[in-house]
């Protein structure tokens, strides 16, 4: 079974600017596919490679076995929901919804009876007689999200979809799309900048930087196991440790990441246990945030953040700490 | 802190008007809006009322008692034919300047960048900077007999072409300049930037990402182009056939200086409230724009032209 979307050394080049960068990939018919990197690192340019909206320099792409390179957009079987969602402002929801069907032909009743069906899966039953303009920013997501399944896309496209909405509704969307894409089956790929989501929505994610894939593996893979100081960095937070302390507090020569969660107080005068190590500094800050409290400790000029589980201690900022962690939980990682 | 606030003053005129921003507004509104009720609307209004009135045919005086006859003036026929070659006329420079302007104000709004852009503007914009009548007397003389079209259609050995286009049955004449082919080339462009403009900024308004959507959606750039492009680019083509129709409607220098010296509603309206001093009918035909235009509108409005404003 070919892969659902598959990158074979893909570069886009605009002028100097390497966009995307060598990029080889592969998502699997079915994966709910994150693309996650900060701004300006290619993971838009590689959506709209898949869409058709920008051609390969160099490199080829394959949609379900078939050479994309060449395809416009509208021979793609693919479908988008756009950053701004691009809803067309001179017709109705229904008509919006229903616009696919319509350029491929499909009978006016059949169409409104699909258009409408699919309202009723993204919750908008009744919206379809409205214009985009009288929809809040989440009803309007949910139309875009609707006008593209509505054309059964073998691969649906989402570029920061949830980007423009407030945190509640960011989460509930999260929860909505994951359950869509599980009961649907249809292969999603989701750009984001945000790491919390793409993890707690994706099978797999790709972490972008400069053009380049850096890292591609499971949520957990990605977490637990940064393979770059680019990664360790920025999915969630991490401790950076250098090389010569890394390797006096239980690691290898090596930049080592250690995740704040993995760290506790160690109590005064307790007795480690194999694989136990420790350090101690000054408290330079204290951050209470309910469920967690994180504290940051300076030792001989490297700082090691905690994140600590709430009501473990009373921390003022100034005293002396010391925090222990688990040799294993460092991770050894690649220089870049 | 405290002693700068209590020391500023408290007199200034902008102070005043931040604590009253209604007489603020006032203050702006009120003189545009006395040019535009009294001096301009007033006007409208005293021109309408002399419609209503009539010419004492023997006496030659304005009578000023309420009738439609003037109105029913309008109804014979050579002022009827003067209406209707006015309204073709208009129609079809209406028309003929959308089909020539889409495609520049296309081009300017969706491919031209930086210094091309600017040269759009200057190119569209220059022939509103010089005289009008310089403009109409220049194409007097370009679509002369002995004119530049003439010379040129001979070099190419194409006055056969010419000769057969001037033979065609009224739109023709003696020459271009003596001809209704004449007269709406003219005004096609002496109208043509007025279509541009407004066209242009709304496709300008249409992102490029509705385009991608579309595409995105399986239509190809003909479907694209019908169904979105087009509905959302109409507020604009019709903000610049109101320009032109208009514009044609009530000109009365072009009909005079090139074409075959036939009346429009124009030359008209200047021929009766100079020489004939029918200021009463020289209102009632001022109207009739007036009535064409809100009927355009209307017709424009029912077929859903203004629904991506």
């Amino acid at each position: 079974m070919p892969a659902a979307v598959s990158f074979q050394h893909v570069s886009r080049h605009f002028g100097q600017v390497k966009a995307v960068d060598d990029v080889s990939l592969d998502i699997a018919e079915g994966e709910f596919f994150a693309m996650l990197g900060p701004s300006g690192s290619g993971k838009t340019t590689c959506l709209r490679l898949i869409a058709g909206f920008e051609q390969p320099t160099s490199g080829h792409i394959e949609i379900f076995g078939e050479t994309a390179e060449g395809l416009p957009p509208y021979k793609r079987n693919v479908n988008t929901v756009f950053q701004d969602y691009a809803l067309f402002p001179h017709m109705t929801v229904g008509e919006n919804v229903a616009y696919g069907l319509m350029i491929k032909g499909v009978a006016r009743a059949e169409r409104e009876a699909k258009a409408l069906e699919a309202l009723a899966m993204v919750k908008l039953k009744g919206f379809d007689q409205r214009r985009p303009s009288q929809l809040s920013g989440g009803q309007r997501q949910r139309v875009a999200l609707a006008r593209a399944l509505v054309n059964q896309p073998k691969v649906l496209l989402l570029d920061e979809p949830l980007g423009a909405l407030d945190l509640k509704l960011r989460e509930q969307m999260q929860e909505e799309l994951k359950a869509l894409q599980k009961q649907l089956g249809i292969t999603f790929v989701f750009v984001t900048h945000d790491q919390g989501e793409a993890l707690s929505m994706a099978n797999r994610v790709a972490i972008f930087n400069d053009g380049k894939i850096v890292q591609a593996g499971s949520p957990a893979d990605v977490y637990e196991r940064p393979c770059s100081r680019f990664v360790a960095d920025f999915v969630g937070s991490s401790n950076v440790l250098p090389p010569d302390f890394a390797a006096a507090h239980g690691g290898t020569h090596a930049w080592t990441s250690l995740r704040p969660e993995k760290i506790r107080i160690a109590a005064a005068g307790e007795t480690r246990g194999h694989g136990q190590f420790a350090a101690s500094g000054r408290v330079t800050s204290v951050q209470y945030q309910g469920a967690i409290t994180r504290v940051a400790i300076d030792v001989n000029g490297t700082r090691i953040a905690a994140a600590l589980p709430a009501g473990v201690a009373d921390i003022q900022e100034g005293q002396a700490l010391s925090l222990a962690w688990a040799a294993d939980s460092l991770v050894a990682m690649e220089p870049a | 802190m405290s002693a700068a606030v209590a020391n500023s003053s408290r007199g200034g005129l902008s102070d005043f008007f931040y604590r009253n921003s209604g007489l603020l507004t006032l203050a702006l509104l009120l003189p545009p809006l006395l040019w535009i009720g009294v001096v301009y609307l007033g006007s409208l209004f005293a021109l309408l009322l002399q419609s209503f009135y009539s010419l004492d045919e023997f006496s030659g005086l304005v009578v000023h008692e309420f009738t439609l006859s003037t109105y029913e003036q309008l109804f014979t026929a050579t002022n009827l034919t003067i209406i209707l070659r006015t309204a073709v006329m208009a129609a079809l420079v209406t028309v003929a300047s959308a089909i020539v302007a889409f495609p520049i104000a296309y081009y300017a709004a969706r491919y031209a960048r930086g210094g091309w852009k600017a040269l759009f503007y200057i190119a569209v914009m220059m022939p509103l900077w010089s005289s009008y009548l310089v403009k109409v007397y220049a194409w007097k003389l370009i679509l002369a007999k002995e004119g530049i079209v003439t010379w040129v259609a001979d070099k190419l050995h194409l006055g056969w072409l010419l000769d057969a286009l001037l033979s065609v049955p009224v739109i023709g004449g003696a020459s271009l300049s003596f001809s209704y082919i004449g007269t709406f080339i003219v005004f096609l462009y002496i109208w043509l930037p007025y279509m541009i403009l407004p066209t242009q900024a709304a496709l300008e308004r249409v992102p490029k990402n509705f385009i991608e959507a579309s595409a995105d959606l399986g239509a190809s750039p003909r479907q694209t182009f019908r169904t979105v492009i087009l509905p959302l680019a109409m507020p604009g083509v019709i903000a610049g056939s109101i320009f032109t129709f208009s514009l044609t409607l009530g000109d009365y220098i072009i009909p005079q200086i090139v074409g075959n010296s036939r009346p429009f509603i124009g030359t008209t309206v200047y021929a009766l409230q100079g020489t004939a001093g029918d200021i009463p009918l020289a209102a009632a035909f001022t109207v009739v724009p007036v009535v064409i235009m809100g009927i355009y509108l209307m017709i424009a409005r029912r077929l859903g032209a203004f629904d991506a404003l």
